[in-house]
């Protein structure tokens, strides 16, 4: 299988396997509009198998959530066909409009222009929390 | 981050001030124990000089905003001002308010803050008390946001037990009942935590145990320790302080559960036999039909007393977030009349 390389963007590596959509998700990229293309459970070394993501064109990219979705990922900077920065996203403190919280009974299901927040509970288990009701994030 | 106390305006002048001077209380989690010790000393100097501290908050006003039902919290919090010296205003009822018309806590919030010197808010929505504290240009106490935090409640079972024993550690203290659901059973623990040196009992049906990141902060305390129990006459020979609470209908939502599991645990004279003569029975209130009646006549019970001793506890914090200072009482350091 072959795919042919961006010239100037993002890579996304060390995806876990199978979930590069959900990361685009989250990533708020539009594959409708985006120049992208997505390896999905390719074969890993490191992980068994693996989803890799290559953006074209596109400079920004949001590390939080990245590191709240995809820790083990590893971004790769893209000008020119080579890669001229590499990045490893760490589990961000805070996650500022990200998510939304799940919780029914949370305030941010009725109070009009409030900012979903939430901040890290537990690293070692990837925990997030509501900064308002403390309910845990849903991935 | 869940927990945090936003300094707000600073309205006192003169003489040492607290750290919670003019800073919200939305959990006790962020008060540092020095603190929470502080307004048990303060409760507790309020309580032998009623006369003395009567004008602290002169010309202060609460604003009592209270989105629900609430007898005891409310009243407790306006009698406190009213004691200290200040005056109420406020609301009971969301139905008496422009939520009504759809205005956000913010806007209620921030201008409420305008007339007042200190809101005290109840609202159904968890993390309510936060935005409030956010939006507000004077301090904020959370009177209860949902199921999620009650502080004051916590400062009235901490000053309870402090009253019955003298302490507020090397205790054995059994919880019961409601476990899952309880704010104010996890409030407590998680705070007693913060001054170690306590056995904890949890008693409850499977359906209703204490959650894990209860368990885990027990586990984080070097001193604390629990064990889980289902009977309560198994274990209530061992405990100083019983805890119970109501099967709450609000938190479920499935009536079969709730009518199943809410005559699960029921205190009375064949049970309070088997306890310790020293035992405090405590409970948050209202009760449902954990309690028998006929407990109430036994000097273990401490939930009425522990009533009184949450509105000393709301006049200690609300003389110390306005800066307030009490005539006759130095911090650290109590001075006898």
């Amino acid at each position: 299988m072959e795919v042919t390389s961006i010239t100037n963007g993002i890579i996304i590596d060390h995806v876990d396997a199978g979930t590069a959509l959900t990361v685009l998700h989250y990533l708020k990229v539009d594959p409708a509009t985006t120049k992208l293309a997505l390896i999905m459970n390719a074969t890993s070394h490191a992980l068994g198998d693996k989803d890799i993501i290559k953006l074209e064109d596109v400079e920004d990219l949001n590390l939080d959530a990245l590191g709240f979705i995809a820790p083990r990922a590893t971004v790769n900077i893209v000008r020119g066909g080579k890669i001229v920065e590499k990045a490893k996203p760490e589990l961000p403190q805070h996650l500022v409009g990200i998510i939304s919280c799940k919780n029914p009974r949370c305030v941010t299901t009725s109070e009009a222009g409030l900012e979903q927040r939430f901040h890290l509970a537990n690293a070692e288990r990837r925990e997030y929390r509501c900064d308002y009701c403390d309910e845990e994030a849903e991935r | 981050m869940s927990i945090r106390q936003k300094p707000t305006k600073n309205p006192a002048d003169g003489g040492r001030r607290s750290s919670l001077v003019g800073s919200s209380v939305v959990t006790l989690d962020s008060i540092p124990i020095s603190e929470i010790q502080s307004l048990l000393d303060k409760a507790q100097y309020i309580d032998s000089h009623r006369k003395k501290v009567a004008n602290t908050c002169n010309g202060r006003v609460l604003a009592t905003l209270f989105y629900e039902p609430s007898t005891r919290t409310r009243l407790s919090f306006e009698t406190a001002m009213l004691r200290l010296g200040g005056k109420v205003i406020g609301f009971a009822g969301a139905q008496l308010s422009s939520a009504t018309k759809g205005e956000t806590i913010h806007d209620t919030v921030k201008v409420v803050s305008q007339y007042a010197d200190l809101i005290a808010m109840r609202h159904p929505k968890e993390g309510a008390a936060l935005v409030a504290a956010h939006s507000s240009d004077v301090p904020v106490i959370n009177a209860g946001d949902g199921g999620h935090m009650h502080p004051t409640q916590t400062l009235a079972d901490l000053s309870t037990i402090q009253a019955r024993f003298g302490r507020v550690t090397d205790l054995t203290v059994g919880l019961c009942g409601d476990l899952t659901f309880g704010r104010t059973v996890h409030s407590l623990i998680t705070t007693l935590c913060r001054f170690g040196n306590v056995r904890f009992v949890l008693i409850s049906p499977d359906e209703l145990k204490t959650p894990q990141y209860v368990l885990d902060c027990i586990d984080r305390s070097p001193t604390c320790s629990y064990v889980e129990a289902k009977d309560l006459s198994a274990v209530i020979g061992d405990l100083d302080v019983l805890y119970m609470t109501r099967v709450q209908q609000e938190r479920f939502f499935n009536e079969d559960d709730y009518l199943r599991l809410r005559d699960t645990y029921i205190l009375d004279e064949g049970k309070m036999k088997l306890a310790k003569p020293t035992m405090a029975v405590l409970h948050p209130l209202p009760r449902v039909n954990e309690i028998a009646k006929e407990v109430d006549d036994d000097a273990r019970a401490a939930y009425f007393e522990q009533v009184r001793r949450g509105m000393l506890m709301r006049m200690a914090l609300e003389s110390s977030v306005l800066g307030d200072k009490l005539p006759g009482y130095e911090e650290n350091k109590e001075v006898l009349a």
